[in-house]
């Protein structure tokens, strides 16, 4: 008599739940149409502004930044520089969160958090440096509206780093999936950032 | 392949557990709930009372309207009530009932105890509500598109705010749950159809609501600054009255293309040919999003040099004509199904049937509207295409509350009831909108009460006041009914809680 038995097969995978990270790329897809929208009005509305000559008389202009304001180019740039620190920091935590070590998660976390502060810091600080109100024209109002709703989102972010963070703190070291979704979060808000920056404080 | 459902009998009989709460406690836990069935029960009774609300508002401009010198509204109140109708059609009724009825199945479908982020849900479920009545409270102090309160109308766009999050949030926790709680071995491509149609539904409103909202925030703040960039308070409608037509309000009617597949793959026993087909119907009607998100409408002119037509008939074509398509493809597939001679009649079909049938009328008449040499725009014609989309997706959603609802509650619906009421539903929905198709033809201004209002206005006015009502009595007689048969209707037996998905 034999003595093997014929085992039944062993039953489909199952699926992997992955919720935090499709989670995070629905938010992110939601974040890259709401500013894409306000991108694309703005750039509607400059393309539609009238023609007025430059300060010297040289060349033609569209009338869509008013001639006294100055946008504070050192705050800005250093605003998107930060964001890409950012994006290098959220990876680091991923690296170290794949690998278990809970100190360096916790610590490009934290690191990350700074910089996160530090660009709402250089956001808040651009609005005293333009000196401009809301009421003052229809660029000034837009300005405001595109950039404080780029700072809510940044402000959205800051808060998913807190949470990933206090989780690694906790050594919730199956949370590997969280800092991926976290870092999508941030890989997506970067490319958005970058093309607000573009276009808003570069072409202005 | 069979999906087998939870059986709620089961939850229901461990929730009874807890009568001795008291009835504070069951409120509480009732609100504070993480059951996807009560969430969705949740939504989608507050979208009932909506949708009787706004029905209500409709038949009142209909009987406004039988006479062009009457003052039975105030006439500054007129355009308020118009757009009551529909943003609460739109956002009070058709998107929360389609979403509620998602959360409320979508686990049960995919063989998911949980809804993935249930509190998220939960969370949208009441930004929904609260928002939705900050809405209400700004038309009834004047605000709204066109209102003459400045506040008020600031009201407005901060309550549409908080609606477009809480959608949002709603869609997200439906999709992530689609995607990644699904019962091990089940693909997105094997899963029932109601639950493809449900994931479509909820990307389109997360891909689009966004945008919406990107406009919001512009309007938003340059009324509440006094400016006049965006058009003060005329500039509203004129911003986000886009998102308030077609072919945004199409994206909601792609749940009820699950819905009637859904419902002929449990009376086929999932005998379902081309099942891919009803995949790409649902699909294409999708494609309205892209037409959406551009912000514009698509028109052509018959009557017009060669190339600018052929210019203009491909988007016309691509953002009009393939949801119809979409619908079509659907509609041809399930009644090509129906021909298995076992078959087995229900009663929520009727509904759901007539309900597509009802998307369906409305999205040609949106095709037509969009001609430009038939001069269409700006008449009632318009609100036609609303009417018939709009009640269109109710019927059906209703059709979905018949067909599942037993599976939730436990009880049947009664055959006979259901259908009568569906057919008196079907005939208030034509009732109301057809008559509107024809007035369109002769000119009767859109959102207007007074005035001359074109030939015979009297007549069609007449009968689309007259649909409204039966669509009204049909609603209260249908919600009386579900009430009904969810406390004291005859124990299901358990074959319902096996649903067979549309599988060849």
């Amino acid at each position: 008599m034999s003595t093997s038995a014929t085992a039944l097969n062993a039953g489909p995978k199952t699926a992997m739940r992955r919720q935090s990270l499709v989670l995070s790329g629905l938010l992110s897809a939601a974040s890259a149409m709401l500013m894409g929208s306000m991108l694309a009005i703005w750039l509607q509305f400059r393309a539609n502004a009238p023609l007025r000559e430059s300060s010297d008389g040289s060349k033609m202009l569209r009338d869509w930044l008013p001639e006294n304001i100055k946008i504070p180019e050192v705050a800005t740039n250093t605003m998107m520089m930060t964001i890409v620190i950012t994006c290098i920091m959220v990876q680091w935590a991923v690296y170290a969160s794949r690998r278990a070590d809970s100190k360096h998660t916790t610590l490009a976390l934290g690191v990350a958090l700074l910089t996160q502060i530090a660009m709402i810091n250089a956001q808040i600080a651009v609005y005293p440096q333009m000196d401009i109100g809301v009421r003052d024209s229809s660029y000034t109002t837009m300005f405001y509206a595109i950039t404080a709703t780029m700072t809510v989102l940044i402000v959205i972010g800051l808060a998913f780093t807190l949470v990933a963070m206090f989780r690694s703190i906790a050594s919730r070291l199956n949370d590997h999936d969280l800092v991926v979704a976290h870092a999508v979060y941030w890989y997506s808000l970067t490319a958005i950032f970058a093309a607000m920056w573009l276009v808003v404080y570069v072409q202005k | 392949m069979t999906a087998i459902e939870t059986n709620s009998t089961m939850i229901a009989s461990t929730s009874s557990n807890n009568s001795g709460l008291g009835i504070f406690g069951a409120i509480s836990e009732w609100l504070t709930t993480t059951s996807h069935q009560r969430i969705g029960r949740l939504m989608v009774s507050i979208s009932l009372l909506w949708t009787i609300a706004v029905v209500a508002v409709g038949l009142l401009l209909g009987v406004e309207r039988i006479s062009s010198s009457s003052d039975l509204i105030d006439a500054t109140s007129v355009p308020q009530l118009f757009s009551i109708f529909r943003v609460g059609l739109i956002f009070g009724s058709m998107a929360p009932m389609a979403l509620g009825i998602s959360l409320a199945i979508v686990p049960m479908q995919i063989g998911s105890q949980v809804l993935a982020f249930a509190r998220g849900a939960l969370f949208g479920t009441y930004l929904w509500c609260f928002g939705m009545i900050i809405v209400a409270v700004s038309y009834i102090g004047n605000g709204g598109p066109g209102g003459g309160d400045r506040q008020m109308v600031d009201l407005f766009l901060i309550g549409m705010g908080v609606v477009i999050a809480g959608l949002l949030i709603v869609s997200a926790s439906i999709a992530t749950t689609a995607l990644t709680s699904r019962r091990a071995g089940l693909t997105i491509v094997d899963a029932p159809i109601f639950v493809w149609s449900s994931l479509v539904t909820s990307i389109s409103l997360i891909l689009t609501l966004p945008v919406m909202a990107g406009a919001l925030i512009y309007v938003a703040v340059d009324h509440s600054y006094e400016r006049s960039t965006f058009g003060a308070t005329d500039g509203v409608n004129a911003w986000i009255g886009w998102a308030l037509t077609s072919p945004q309000i199409f994206l909601f009617a792609i749940p009820t293309l699950g819905v009637l597949a859904q419902i002929v793959a449990t009376m086929t026993r999932g005998k379902q040919p081309l099942r891919g087909g009803l995949l790409i119907g649902v699909g294409l009607t999708s494609t309205a999003l892209i037409g959406t998100v551009t912000q514009s409408f698509y028109s052509v002119q018959l009557d017009t040099q060669f190339a600018d037509f052929a210019k203009s008939l491909l988007p016309f074509s691509m953002f009009n004509a393939l949801p119809i398509l979409g619908v079509l493809i659907v509609l041809g597939l399930c009644l090509l199904a129906m021909k298995n001679e076992k078959a087995k009649p229900s009663a929520s079909f009727v509904l759901a049937f007539f309900g597509v049938g009802m998307v369906l009328t409305g999205m040609t008449g949106n095709l037509l509207l969009r001609i430009t040499d038939l001069k269409l725009s700006n008449t009632v014609f318009d609100e036609a295409v609303l009417v018939y989309v709009g009640y269109g997706i109710i019927l059906s959603l209703l059709g979905a509350i018949a067909h599942f609802g037993p599976r939730i509650w436990g009880r049947k619906m009664p055959t006979i009831p259901v259908i009568g009421l569906g057919l008196i539903g079907v005939l208030g929905v034509v009732l109301a909108a057809l008559p509107y198709y024809i007035a369109g033809f002769t000119d009767q201004p859109a959102a207007r009460t007074t005035g001359s209002l074109g030939d015979n206005s009297q007549i069609w006015n007449s009968i689309a006041a007259t649909g409204q009502a039966i669509f009204l009595l049909f609603l209260v007689a249908f919600i009386g009914l579900v009430f009904k048969s969810a406390s004291s209707g005859e124990i299901a037996d358990e074959e319902i809680f096996e649903t067979v998905s549309a599988n060849s």
